[in-house]
């Protein structure tokens, strides 16, 4: 038999051995696995311009053909400008900006709160077989985790021209279909603006959009069948991520 | 069994042999014990998560065993469940983030059942039954053997489910290549299902006990 003493010094040292064996572990790997995190967000925003990145040219292909990233404020002004590796403005590299905390302060501040500063939404520019596409990450809650992807439109603004879709923890075979091609290939061609450039966004339909008026369906998908909330939270954040670039798209368009 | 005969046992004695081959068919964790099922109908949709699965529970069964054996004589028996699970759970939490770091892909596919492999009962059992008992290197046989076990019938499993579900092997398409789906062949989409899963490890199953009639319980 052990003592209580015993068994208490023994738990103890126990539990600190494996607690200094575990963070030195986190601490060594963690570079690995933010370079994996970063490598996979590159090739997402590459794939809603249609270019398939792999692991090994991710980065290349992305400094080939991502040639300016913008940091907009919600006024639709760029507050930083990232071009040919160096700042052309502000000091905020787009690309690290986590969207999530942003959103988060946007939030805040809609319902009169305040937040941590100004909210900075990011804004990628590709220059592609001698066309300009605008990428806009996108950011959302599903039905049990977080969703996210992008959106990529053409110059007219208002046009899209390939989205992508990820999400943590949908249901598999319903609401995980919106990472599928045939869920994502849907989006092609819509657009998000009207002919007078009045924000429409894209509405994800239940019952198909052939429920919906004629004129109306260049700005509607389907809904996936089962998939009803996830769908909805695809439509939401699609909703609210692109109205945030609203003021400057109108900007651009004038 | 004294001292001296002790040491004398080689490495590979039939009794250790036994630790190893036992568990591949008469005492298999899945197919005998039917432990670890949870993953098994999880993860074998495709051959490579099934892989990477089996390894994963491998390098944490085996390493596992080996430090519960080495300290068997030192754990109060009163805390050695939770002993067995901070280690168990330790070992777990070294392979999630070894695959995020050097296998991205695999893992975002493998997602929680990582994790989940602190819940698998062969490990626990495993640990519970023969670790707290034995000399390392009896115990690192005997959690090679049962994650072979485990890992051969899940990597089974995962053949026929990747074949004919999705049409392929290890991502290869066997299936376009021999050209059935000119001759109007589908792939069934049922296989993907977890349930399907259920259905080939009784398959098996019964396979073993007809070959095997010593595993068949008498009425």
């Amino acid at each position: 038999m052990f003592s209580n003493r015993y068994i208490f010094i023994y738990a103890s040292v126990m539990v600190i051995i494996v607690a200094a064996v575990l963070s030195s572990a986190a601490t060594y790997l963690k570079p690995y696995q933010e370079r994996n995190i970063r490598t996979e967000k590159i090739m997402d925003i590459l794939k809603s311009v249609k270019i398939d990145a792999d692991k090994a040219d991710a980065e290349t292909l992305y400094n080939k053909y991502i040639v300016e990233e913008l940091a907009l404020n919600t006024a639709g002004d760029a507050i930083s400008i990232y071009k040919n590796q160096g700042f052309e403005k502000g000091d905020l590299r787009p690309f690290d900006i986590k969207l999530k905390t942003e959103l988060k302060k946007k939030q805040f501040l809609d319902a009169g709160k305040k937040a941590d500063g100004e909210p900075a939404f990011p804004m990628y520019i590709c220059k592609h077989d001698n066309k300009t596409f605008y990428i806009i990450p996108l950011r959302g809650k599903g039905l049990w985790g977080p969703i996210w992807g992008n959106i990529a439109l053409e110059d007219d603004f208002k046009t899209v021209y390939g989205v992508t879709f990820g999400h943590k923890g949908e249901t598999p075979g319903l609401g995980a279909e919106i990472a599928t091609l045939a869920f994502q290939d849907q989006f092609v061609g819509k657009t998000v603006f009207d002919d007078n450039y009045k924000f429409t966004s894209i509405d994800v339909v239940k019952g198909g959009i052939a429920t919906m008026p004629a004129d109306q369906q260049i700005h509607g998908v389907d809904a996936i069948s089962g998939g009803t909330i996830t769908s909805h939270a695809v439509a939401s954040m699609i909703r609210d991520c692109l109205s945030n670039y609203e003021a400057y798209i109108k900007k651009q368009v004038k | 069994m004294s001292e001296a005969v002790k040491r004398k046992e080689p490495l590979f004695s039939p009794r250790n042999k036994k630790l190893i081959f036992n568990p591949l068919s008469k005492e298999n964790p899945i197919t005998v014990q039917v432990l670890g099922i949870c993953s098994a109908l999880a993860v074998t949709a495709k051959l490579e998560p099934a892989f990477v699965m089996s390894i994963s529970v491998m390098a944490v069964l085996a390493a596992a065993n080996v430090i519960i054996s080495m300290l068997r004589n030192t754990i109060p028996s009163r805390i050695r469940i939770i002993v067995q699970l901070v280690i168990v759970a330790a070992l777990v939490i070294l392979v999630d983030q070894v695959l995020k770091a050097f296998a991205y892909d695999v893992s975002k596919q493998l997602s929680v059942f990582v994790g989940l492999i602190i819940t698998n009962c062969i490990l626990m059992g495993r640990l519970e039954a023969f670790a707290m008992g034995n000399k390392p290197w009896p115990a690192f046989l005997d959690g090679i053997g049962n994650a072979m076990g485990y890992a051969w019938i899940l990597i089974t499993i995962a053949f026929f489910r990747e074949l004919f579900g999705s049409g392929t092997v290890w991502n290869y398409p066997v299936m376009e290549n021999l050209g059935l789906y000119d001759l109007g062949y589908k792939n069934n989409g049922f296989m993907i299902l977890p349930p399907m899963a259920l259905i080939v490890v009784g398959i098996i199953i019964w396979i073993q006990r007809s070959r095997d009639k010593e595993l068949v319980e008498e009425k």
